[in-house]
């Protein structure tokens, strides 16, 4: 029960993201939905595996920490707060946004579970998280909010292999972890080097190369 | 032997990164290369059948594409000592640390039994790469090291989940852990069919970007435009071929599980609407590294339709696997030279490279003609036999379109690569020192060579490797 619970929570995070303009707030959207995923094996009762326990403790450590130190160092250095002018509006992106969950909804429903185990929700929660990112990776600007599509993307395949654990924890966890290592560094040294060179992060800048 | 032929060159890289004499560390390159070439031609030599339960290990398709990425890292490696020093304003660490790491975790990919492993090594690749693009630290190369890195790792991260649902279609079908692809292949029968599916294409969509195929190789033509020609040609003919192992790998189980008239029209469909786009894109195209990385993205769609069509065109797309890596070398690195002597690489600047540079003038228009599909070099044969293997199968239309594209597309290319070549000089062009020497030409005239030998004669064990490696592919074992 708790499990659907902080599921349906996720999703719920997932319309708040895409609604708002400002960064911060995206920035703290993503890191309690980091946080929520971070804590759902323990809801599942996953928590009697010491290798698991460590996953969990790695990717809250990194997610709800680790991550927002990074944003905010960012954000101070360039001062930027706000998402201004996406390519879709906050409104049309929402409409998506639902669009998606119900696409979600409609492709798991063509996924058949192994029988005997509650994961009802998950496959369609992880694909609208999925969505989520995808649409803010595409329709944002900055730099800053496309890496929060990146995190929250990465935040959908999560709470896929959630559903593996158990049985291939080391394929599960080899992949979250290097994934959530990938998020750290495409943050840190890109985004070090764009605040340097552009003194904004707006990916408006990054449009000199086209056809 | 498998783990010397990763840790040889990883190795290289973390003694490339201490701090040291700049000569030692740009030696150190060509001869890790050769040594990596050398150990691998051994280890062919003596291949003995693997164990099922082996992690790592070099089978055919492995084998094949290793082969491919060693030679090419190679030419690239001999080469590079003599771009270095045309920069000597440039830190060397990176640049070599990055090169000999991506050797080592091609090697790995290459070997690589499990899908989780393969996905590793191809994320780790791609992490690897990254800093060259970032090699002349400007603000265009930053853009396109960000569009590199973001698009890259979405569509890795994506490759990730389609392999997620690869082990729960797995897990469906009761198979336990570790993966290995010897068990997969053979459970194939028991996988559950809807997650195998979606899988599939979720791991064509992710490898698939780091291959580059449309519509997701928008990083593309930015990263090998902005990234100096020795870095485009290790992309171009390294990268992408690594992502194409990864992909095979997968499109092998889907094969297996009975599913592969599913997975050869997916393959048939991206790699036509990859050829259709770089073709609009290289028409009227001014800048000539630009208008190579479209021709990769040509390229990465003919490699996706051969496998698609099957039978003979598989065997032969292995083959373009070889061809397109060699004459991508001859392609980029020639265009480097040009554009280091004209300081440009746009058209109206860059025209009349014969008079200027004529060694490398002539390379890049040779590597041009052989790169279309002119004979008697390498790609002829390939894309010949792909087209005669697609007009044989019950998908005729597919053949026609596909002629159709490699004569647009020559025709296309041919508008600027022949006034880059021929045209009349530009009066006002700026005058650079730089001049044709024999380090910066021999490893492309040695290239080219290959590919023309490769043109008129495969030797027997490389026919024999090809046929087993497209049996793998398409699940026959």
């Amino acid at each position: 029960m708790l499990t659907d619970l902080l599921i349906a929570l996720i999703v719920l995070t997932n319309f708040s993201l895409v609604t708002t303009n400002r960064i911060n707030k995206a920035i703290q959207v993503a890191v309690i939905q980091g946080v929520l995923l971070g804590l759902l094996p323990l809801a599942m009762g996953l928590g009697r595996h010491l290798h698991i326990l460590l996953m969990v403790a790695a990717a809250v450590g990194v997610k709800g920490w680790l991550i927002p130190y990074l944003f905010r160092r960012a954000t101070r250095k360039i001062r930027i707060h706000r998402e201004v002018d996406p390519y879709i509006g906050f409104t049309s992106s929402l409409v998506l946004c639902a669009l998606g969950t119900g696409l979600a909804l409609l492709l798991a429903s063509s996924l058949p579970l192994a029988p005997g185990t509650g994961f009802g929700l998950f496959v369609p929660a992880s694909l609208s998280t999925l969505l989520t990112g995808f649409i803010l990776l595409i329709t944002r600007r900055k730099a800053l909010t496309q890496v929060v599509g990146y995190l929250v993307l990465e935040n959908g395949i999560y709470l896929f292999g959630l559903m593996l654990v158990e049985e291939m924890p080391m394929l599960v966890e080899t992949g979250i972890l290097l994934d959530l290592f990938v998020g750290i560094f495409v943050m840190g040294i890109v985004i070090n080097h764009i605040s340097v060179a552009f003194d904004s992060m707006d990916t408006r800048h990054l449009a000199e190369l086209k056809d | 032997m498998a783990w010397i032929l990763i840790a040889l060159p990883l190795l290289a890289a973390a003694v490339a990164f201490l701090p040291g004499s700049v000569r030692f560390r740009v030696r150190l390159l060509p001869a890790v290369a050769l040594l990596h070439l050398a150990l691998l031609l051994a280890a062919l030599w003596r291949r003995a059948p693997l164990p099922a339960t082996a992690w790592l290990g070099l089978d055919a398709l492995g084998s094949w594409t290793l082969l491919v990425i060693s030679v090419l890292f190679c030419l690239c490696a001999c080469y590079a000592p003599a771009y270095l020093a045309l920069r000597p304003e440039r830190p060397t660490r990176v640049f070599v640390t990055s090169f000999l790491s991506f050797l080592g975790l091609a090697s790995l990919l290459a070997q690589a039994r499990h899908p989780g492993l393969v996905w590793v090594a191809m994320e780790t690749t791609t992490l690897a790469t990254a800093p060259l693009i970032y090699f002349n630290h400007n603000r265009r190369s930053l853009e396109a090291t960000w569009k590199y890195l973001i698009i890259g790792s979405v569509g890795i991260a994506l490759a990730l989940l389609g392999t997620l649902f690869l082990a729960y279609s797995a897990h469906m079908g009761r198979l336990e852990e570790p993966l290995l692809f010897p068990k997969l292949l053979a459970g194939a029968g028991d996988l559950s069919r809807p997650w195998l599916r979606a899988g599939f294409v979720l791991t064509l969509v992710g490898y698939g970007t780091k291959m580059g195929l449309a519509p997701l190789h928008t990083w593309k033509p930015d990263a090998y435009g902005e990234s100096p020609g020795v870095i485009g040609a290790l992309l171009a003919g390294g990268v992408t071929s690594c992502a194409f192992l990864a992909l095979l790998r997968i499109y092998a189980v889907v094969a297996a599980a009975g599913e592969l008239q599913f997975a050869r029209e997916l393959m048939v469909g991206m790699g036509l609407l990859s050829m259709v786009w770089a073709a609009v894109f290289m028409v009227r195209q001014l800048d000539i590294r630009r208008l190579l990385a479209y021709s990769s993205v040509e390229h990465m769609g003919i490699l996706a339709f051969g496998i698609g069509i099957g039978g003979r065109a598989a065997t032969f797309a292995l083959f373009h696997l070889a061809a397109n890596a060699l004459v991508k070398g001859v392609l980029f690195m020639s265009a480097g030279n040009i554009s280091r002597s004209y300081a440009s690489k746009r058209l109206p600047y860059v025209t009349g490279a014969i008079r200027r540079t004529p060694v490398s003038g002539w390379l890049f228009f040779l590597g041009f003609l052989a790169i279309t599909g002119t004979p008697p070099f390498a790609p002829f044969i390939s894309e010949f036999n792909i087209a005669a293997g697609a007009l044989a199968a019950p998908h005729l239309w597919a053949g026609v379109a596909f002629l159709v594209l490699l004569g647009g597309i020559f025709l296309a290319m041919s508008d600027t690569v022949v006034q880059v070549v021929f045209g009349t000089p530009n009066p006002n062009r700026v005058r650079t020192p730089y001049r044709d020497t024999v380090a910066t030409t021999a490893p492309l005239v040695l290239a080219l060579a290959l590919s023309l030998t490769l043109g008129l004669w495969l030797p027997g064990p490389l026919t024999t490797m090809i046929r087993s490696a497209a049996d793998q592919v398409e699940g026959r074992r």
